[in-house]
């Protein structure tokens, strides 16, 4: 394995997004996203319930609820965008014939996915990164509300990009353009709401139902790291707070643990390898 | 003519399969294929539409996977990456990345191909001029017609010098200007040393540049061997009257089939003799056939046989 090729690749396909105006579409849409957002958060401590202003505290809560939701449309257009960019990165260029002259260089098809994987996700960790960032600010100033791990949350969204993105890449190496992209979108949605499912379960204390969130969160841990997002988050009082318990998608009980963080880690890893294999093995 | 296997080409092999054998599923695209390609030769490689050339090739870049079979390709194992820095490609089916210029494509090829990076320039206009795209670097590739994409094609396989350059069917897009270039431009590889493994279908374009060929069908090797050896057929004959006797001066016994004549093993390079003597003994002379088959006749007579 050689790295001049893996930057090569990626190189291109960083480009490619900033050239098909990808890039330009998803911060102008979320610069609008933003600068609404944020407007809407300045406007809280405004707000009046019975004629009175809303307390410096019940702002903040609020605030913070209203940031789960906003944060949720993050994690969807997150969840989206990693599939729809994977889906034809490896698909569309064997589909197209554009792969023969690549595939002709002296280029290993692990450095060719590795490349395609790294000019994908990097710049998918600097929108989350960015638009996370700039939308903790806005609410920290206009409602004075700061989750308490504003990095981690950051990073379990990222983390939930990156799965969805591995997870098309090794679809796509086998699978159509098309077909990867639905693929991984129904897996992504299937998970959720599993997730949710299994949420029920642990408040109802129900071992089934709870089992299935278990075996969700590791089979896919797209929203395992969702609900370790929505726990860096949300007030710390809302995790041991009876609404949390209800199986609500905009609260969890408990965080990241080291181990279930090394979990999701490796599961990329090993998601990744198998899409090397698929590609090895696949004729162009 | 030169059965499979037989003939060593000069200056050892570019290309050397034995056994190569493709199956996809129950279809059988390549069947035990035995091939030589010496160095610095321009090699054709002949048959009908699905008879297994483009199959040949991704084999010989590692594209595909043989079934069984053994090759080397620049005296290394098929596939393998240091053989591959010293080999140009142009696909049947090419593609570039439409939305990068036509610089910026061949610039991604130098950077692949591991050419050291404060060449770059210098490369990509040679290329580019060496197909007749000079001028066109900055435009985007999916505003070219079909013809310039498969120029561009040709650039990118000519980038960095190579040892080999394996051309699958590159004229196919390209008007008779086109098509004209690219004959001068093997030409020209020829005389740099560079081996052209040609693959194509179009039998006039083969036969005007290339030193040896394969014709294949089905996955088999029909022939392989030199153009000349391939062609060449009974040697010539004259259609003549008033000519006496049973043999010529110099040439050997006559053999007589109405009113042509021809003398056995005789090569069609002394055509000028053996009409010089029929007119010499008294003989008058009204056609002249060389007795060189064209490719397409040969190519459709073995084809029939097979």
């Amino acid at each position: 394995m050689s790295w001049r090729p893996v930057e090569v690749i990626a190189g291109l396909t960083a480009r490619e997004l900033l050239r098909r105006r990808l890039v330009h579409a998803l911060l102008l849409l979320t610069a609008l996203v933003l600068a609404l957002t944020g407007w809407g958060f300045s406007r809280i401590p405004h707000l009046r319930l019975g004629g009175e202003l809303l307390t410096p505290q019940l702002a903040r809560l609020a605030a913070a609820q209203l940031l789960l939701l906003v944060m949720f449309m993050f994690s969807f257009v997150v969840g989206l965008t990693a599939a729809f960019l994977a889906a034809p990165a490896v698909a569309g260029e064997l589909e197209s014939g554009v792969a023969l002259a690549v595939l002709a260089r002296p280029i290993s098809r692990a450095e060719f996915l590795l490349g395609r994987w790294l000019g994908l996700a990097l710049p998918l960790l600097a929108y989350v990164a960015l638009s996370a960032s700039v939308e903790f600010w806005l609410v920290a100033v206009g409602t004075g509300y700061a989750p308490p791990d504003p990095v981690g949350a950051e990073a379990a969204l990222a983390g939930q990009g990156l799965v969805l993105l591995t997870l098309t890449l090794a679809l796509s190496t086998r699978l159509s353009a098309m077909t990867s992209g639905v693929v991984a979108v129904v897996v992504f949605g299937a998970m959720w709401v599993a997730g949710v499912a299994g949420a029920f379960g642990s408040a109802f204390h129900n071992t089934a139902i709870s089992a299935v969130g278990t075996v969700t969160h590791l089979l896919v841990p797209s929203d395992g790291l969702w609900r370790v997002a929505v726990y860096e988050i949300q007030p710390k009082l809302f995790a041991s707070a009876s609404l949390s318990r209800v199986g609500s998608p905009f609260s969890a009980t408990s965080g990241a643990t080291p181990a279930y963080l090394a979990f999701a880690a490796a599961w990329v890893i090993l998601v990744l390898a198998a899409a090397v294999l698929s590609l090895d093995r696949r004729e162009v | 003519m030169t059965s499979a296997g037989a003939g060593e080409p000069p200056g050892g092999r570019a290309v050397l399969t034995r056994g190569l054998t493709k199956r996809y599923g129950s279809r059988l695209a390549l069947d035990g294929l035995d091939l030589e390609v010496g160095h610095g030769e321009v090699f054709g490689f002949l048959g009908p539409n699905g008879a297994g050339k483009t199959t040949f090739v991704k084999l010989l870049l590692g594209l595909a996977r043989p079934s069984s079979g053994t090759g080397q390709l620049l005296g290394r194992p098929l596939g393998d990456r240091a053989a591959r820095t010293k080999v140009g490609y142009l696909p049947e089916l090419f593609r570039y990345q439409g939305w990068l210029r036509a610089r910026e494509v061949l610039t991604f090829h130098c950077r692949l191909a591991g050419l050291p990076d404060e060449g770059f320039p210098d490369e990509v206009k040679r290329s580019l001029e060496l197909v007749g795209l000079a001028g066109r670097g900055e435009d985007l590739v999916a505003t070219f017609s079909k013809g310039m994409q498969q120029r561009l094609g040709l650039a990118v396989a000519l980038l960095g010098s190579p040892r080999l350059v394996v051309l699958d069917e590159p004229t196919s897009a390209l008007d008779p200007v086109g098509r004209h270039d690219v004959r001068e431009l093997i030409r020209r590889l020829r005389q740099e040393g560079v081996t052209v493994f040609l693959n194509s279908h179009l039998l006039s374009e083969v036969e005007l540049v290339c030193d040896r060929v394969a014709i294949v069908d089905r996955g088999r090797v029909l022939a392989q061997g030199a153009l000349a050896d391939l062609l060449s057929g009974e040697g010539p004959r004259v259609r003549c009257r008033d000519l006496p006797g049973d043999g010529l001066p110099g040439l050997g016994e006559l053999r007589r089939d109405g009113e042509w004549v021809s003398v056995p093993g005789l090569d069609s390079s002394r055509t000028p003799e053996l009409v010089a003597a029929i007119v010499g003994a008294g003989g008058r002379v009204y056609q002249v056939d060389e007795g060189r088959a064209s490719l397409e006749e040969r190519f459709l007579q073995l084809l029939e046989r097979a």
